[in-house]
């Protein structure tokens, strides 16, 4: 590897102003983002956000009709950046007639320093799944070999799309130590989703996008901090206009005889409403969950139901 | 010369290169293999369709001093390897592509060039079966004696000529939905073979229908291999490789387009 004499590193992968329309639809609508070296970026979204598109993007699979892409300071057309580069891609389908090992040894020949067999089959967990045939193999363990791929190259940088989609929940905390193990070893890792908690899990830094653009950045912490939200939920003899007067209240809802107050500090609120109206019953905090909380700041104020976001 | 060079001299380039093309074609040899449903057809109807037509009800006249099995045994050569060629490269992309197993090599460093390779010689590996095949069954059953030089060029035009219906799959697969790849392959496959006189000999055509056949490419492949065990052609031989070689520019053309369209639809 060529030292770099500059005294920051460049960034593993990087959009500048890209936009990207399909037809009517513009998936990126001048979307700036960076990578840094050796970080766990999130990228988190409802379905249409642009997540899919970002990555296509940056592994030059898709070309910006506006602005660029770059891996690791070269156009990510090229074919020589994605050398140090592994993706699993929502899309793939493997050959079902290929066995587990055939497809990590074709994948491997396709880079300069790949990791040894017995290590990739280690690290995915396929070991005992190595002779079977793709199409023999459960829903869990093909998104296992897409992963064994995407890493089997000793990349630098990975690009997980949607890595958990479709797995229950132990499968997808399976999959999750494995990406943490990735990050240990020092490779920056891409990874979308739209459960804000596999993000805050796994990710040192989060961008939220929303249409095209970028919502939110920050770390876990800072997301969550800016989308914890709380819905208390209670039969008083106090009006709207008056709840919509405390301190802290966003919003006021009326939902069959009671009231849903939006707060971030649901504790100093609780203490006012109750002082004010000692005969307050019916009481119920909402803990806005994580995929909740994140839906309302994705989601447009006039559509505020909650609750269907796909697990 | 570009960055693509640098990285594969950096990295031993040609033998990791060979390594490359050779993995690459062992897949796509086990996979194809593997799948009774491209591998059995391809290779029985023109063995079976052989045997009927050109074995059990081939008592018919000769044409010139070459017997009916012979003549039939070419065309029949040329039935199979457009079978193999048009079915491996058409049908089996076209679903693969709709899979994403092409967007998956794609996002790696794999030269495109390698997945094309390993697929055109599983395509020749199959048509060479089909061909060994058929040979059996002529020289067996079909009483069919010729020289080791005809049995050799007959072969060498037959694997050779599979190469532009390789390129028109290429075509069709970037083209078609994984759907209606097989009816799209089998629509223009049977058609045009009947009427390249594939399956009859074109001399028995009514002729209004034989002459459509000069315009088809299935015809100047007939043409140039039984040429090869002695049916004089009605057209020059320098006729038929051009008009192969003009099919193999246009298929190409259609599918290089049909490739750059396809970059902005499989994320729609």
């Amino acid at each position: 590897m060529i030292p770099n004499p500059s005294p920051t590193p460049p960034p593993a992968a990087r959009l500048s102003g890209v936009r990207k329309t399909y037809g009517d639809v513009v998936a990126l609508d001048g979307l700036d983002l960076e990578v840094r070296p050796g970080e766990v970026l999130g990228l988190l979204g409802p379905n249409g956000a642009g997540k899919t598109t970002t990555i296509g993007l940056l592994l030059g699979l898709l070309r910006p009709d506006r602005g660029r892409a770059e891996l690791f300071g070269r156009d990510s057309s090229s074919r020589g950046a994605r050398a140090r580069v592994g993706a699993m891609l929502q899309v793939g389908r493997l050959p079902d007639t290929l066995r587990v090992r055939e497809l990590v040894d074709l994948f491997s020949s396709y880079y300069p320093r790949p990791l040894p067999r017995a290590e990739v089959l280690a690290v995915a967990g396929l070991e005992e799944v190595r002779n079977r045939l793709f199409g023999r193999l459960s829903g869990g363990q093909q998104r296992r070999v897409l992963f064994a791929l995407a890493i089997c190259g000793d990349p630098s940088l990975i690009f997980l799309d949607e890595p958990t989609a479709g797995l229950d929940v132990e499968a997808r905390r399976a999959l999750w130590r494995r990406i943490g193990c990735l990050a240990e070893r020092g490779s920056s890792v891409v990874l979308t989703t739209h459960h804000l908690e596999e993000a805050d899990a796994l990710s040192d830094r989060i961008v939220v996008l929303h249409r095209g653009a970028t919502l939110a950045e920050g770390t876990p912490d800072e997301i969550k901090a800016r989308v914890h939200r709380k819905r208390i939920r209670c039969r008083t003899s106090l009006d709207r206009d008056t709840l919509r007067r405390l301190p802290g209240v966003l919003g006021v809802e009326p939902l069959v005889g009671r009231f849903e107050i939006l707060t971030a500090r649901p504790e100093p609120l609780l203490r006012e409403l109750l002082s004010r109206d000692p005969d307050l019953t019916d009481l119920e905090v909402v803990g806005a969950g994580l995929e909740e909380a994140f839906l309302s700041i994705t989601r447009e104020p006039e559509a505020d139901t909650v609750g269907e976001e796909a697990a | 010369m570009n960055d693509t060079t640098t990285t594969l001299a950096a990295t031993g380039g040609f033998s990791r290169t060979l390594r490359i093309l050779g993995l690459q074609t062992r897949a796509e040899l086990l996979k194809t293999a593997r799948l009774p449903a491209y591998a059995l057809p391809t290779l029985a109807f023109p063995w079976l369709f052989y045997l009927f037509f050109g074995i059990v009800f081939g008592d018919r006249p000769s044409v010139g001093s070459v017997t009916a099995p012979a003549y039939l045994l070419a065309t029949y050569g040329v039935f199979g390897v457009i079978g193999a060629s048009l079915f491996g490269f058409g049908v089996g992309l076209a679903v693969e592509r709709a899979q994403g197993w092409l967007l998956v090599q794609r996002a790696t460093p794999m030269p495109p060039m390698a997945a094309l390779f390993g697929r055109l010689v599983t395509a020749l590996v199959f048509s060479g079966l089909v061909v060994a095949g058929l040979f059996a069954i002529a020289a067996a059953l079909g009483g069919v004696h010729l020289g080791p030089l005809a049995w050799l060029s007959l072969a060498g035009i037959l694997l050779a000529g599979s190469l532009p219906f390789c390129a028109f799959g290429l075509a069709l697969g970037l083209l078609c939905g994984p759907n209606s790849a097989p009816a799209v392959v089998n629509l223009i496959y049977l058609p045009m073979s009947f009427l390249s006189g594939l399956w009859l000999p074109v001399e028995m055509l009514p002729s209004y229908l034989r002459a459509v056949a000069p315009f088809l490419p299935p015809y100047h492949l007939a043409r140039l291999a039984l040429a090869r065990i002695g049916v004089p052609s009605p057209v020059t031989a320098g006729v038929s490789f051009a008009a192969l070689a003009g099919f193999t520019a246009l298929s190409l053309v259609v599918a290089l387009w049909a490739w750059r369209r396809d970059e902005g639809r499989t994320w729609g």
